[in-house]
């Protein structure tokens, strides 16, 4: 039995070179919302230094970003803005779930938070913590690249 | 004149910071999945239950831990021992034991309301998911298995690391009566996950003799 080739033979080493070239240099966008905020700055500070991942610079717009790390808890009211800085981050983008409360709400469950903020966003990653240490948050950082170089280029 | 003078400091100790990180010696940077940074003692990391010695498990099914937890994270239902061939020590035993850790915000509750130290935590924390779902633990990845062995969420990632679980010494003794008269030899916790047997508490005379030792 013949199986069909997996797509265009060129265009998948296309694809690859292009994947490789995102994950060395994936901006992110400042979205610091609480404790998980001091821990992703902590991050990029010398000693766990996000820089080795082409990620040292924090966009302060999301026009120059390609990806969110949602740190901290996300209230109702936050809602509507982390979703329109989303949606103004260029393709192809990304979103890191930092932490118990922005992933699940964690303990506050109550009617001020968002229980889990991929109820407003596409998450690709959750990484658990309360908060999640520098290197918790490499992990998931990691894990994406994994998962943006299995995956196959759409936009 | 004077500002090339301030540049000059300023930059003097840019430029020997940068000379120092030559050949590697002053690199402060812990280059993350290759080493690890050390954690505290006390970290409070992946949750495990344990076994005792003989391999029966020490959790009883009891639910304190859910009734403590903050963050309603921890679901458990006990369920009578079979007398043939009992799970636990006691009546009960933990039958479905699931921790959401996306909920969990690792403050150790658990741990100091259970009763027969069955729930303890570790030094893992690389349990980043996908999606949701990923994230609730059951038994099947708490319950260290009868080697004493932690089981490993994904033991065939590139990035997990094995031996840590095994050296991990991050159990707390926050509840241990330690040096109470009532507990003396009765056998407290010990310092790493396994089933390994350990130490019975020692009685006043033997810390007395001991301290002694330390003035003379």
């Amino acid at each position: 039995m013949a199986t069909t080739p997996p797509g265009n033979l060129l265009m998948t080493t296309v694809d690859k070179a292009a994947s490789w070239a995102r994950t060395r240099s994936m901006f992110p966008a400042t979205f610091g919302l609480a404790c998980c905020a001091i821990e992703m700055m902590v991050s990029g500070t010398s000693h766990y230094d996000l820089a080795r991942f082409g990620m040292e610079v924090f966009r302060a717009s999301p026009r120059q970003a390609d990806l969110m790390i949602v740190a901290g808890r996300v209230s109702q009211k936050m809602a509507p803005v982390l979703r329109q800085v989303y949606d103004q981050m260029p393709d192809p983008k990304w979103v890191i779930s930092m932490g118990a409360c922005a992933s699940t709400g964690g303990m506050f469950n109550n009617y001020a938070l968002v229980q889990g903020v991929d109820q407003i966003v596409p998450v690709d990653i959750y990484v658990p913590g309360c908060p999640p240490g520098p290197q918790s948050l490499m992990h998931g950082i990691l894990s994406l690249h994994d998962k943006i170089m299995a995956g196959e280029i759409r936009n | 004149m004077g500002l090339l003078s301030e540049l000059w400091r300023g930059l003097k100790v840019t430029g020997s910071t940068m000379l120092k990180t030559i050949g590697g010696s002053g690199l402060v940077t812990t280059e993350y999945p290759k080493e690890m940074r050390h954690k505290p003692q006390r970290f409070h990391g992946r949750h495990v239950l344990n076994r005792y010695p003989d391999g029966m498990e020490k959790c009883i099914g009891c639910q304190l831990c859910a009734g403590a937890c903050p963050a309603d994270c921890i679901y458990v239902r006990g369920k009578e021992n079979d007398p043939e061939s009992p799970v636990s020590p006691g009546e009960r035993y933990g039958y479905v034991y699931e921790i959401n850790m996306l909920r969990c915000i690792f403050c150790g509750l658990c741990v100091e309301a259970c009763p027969t130290e069955a729930i303890t935590m570790t030094h893992l924390f690389e349990m980043s998911t996908t999606n949701r779902q990923d994230a609730i633990y059951t038994r099947k990845e708490l319950l260290m298995d009868e080697s004493g062995k932690v089981p490993h969420m994904f033991p065939d990632d590139e990035l997990a690391d094995l031996d840590e679980l095994n050296t991990a010494d991050g159990w707390l003794r926050a509840t241990a009566p330690s040096g109470v008269a009532a507990y003396e030899g009765v056998q407290m916790w010990q310092g790493t996950p396994g089933a390994a047997s350990w130490d019975p508490e020692p009685s006043q005379e033997e810390r007395d003799r001991a301290s002694e030792g330390d003035d003379g």
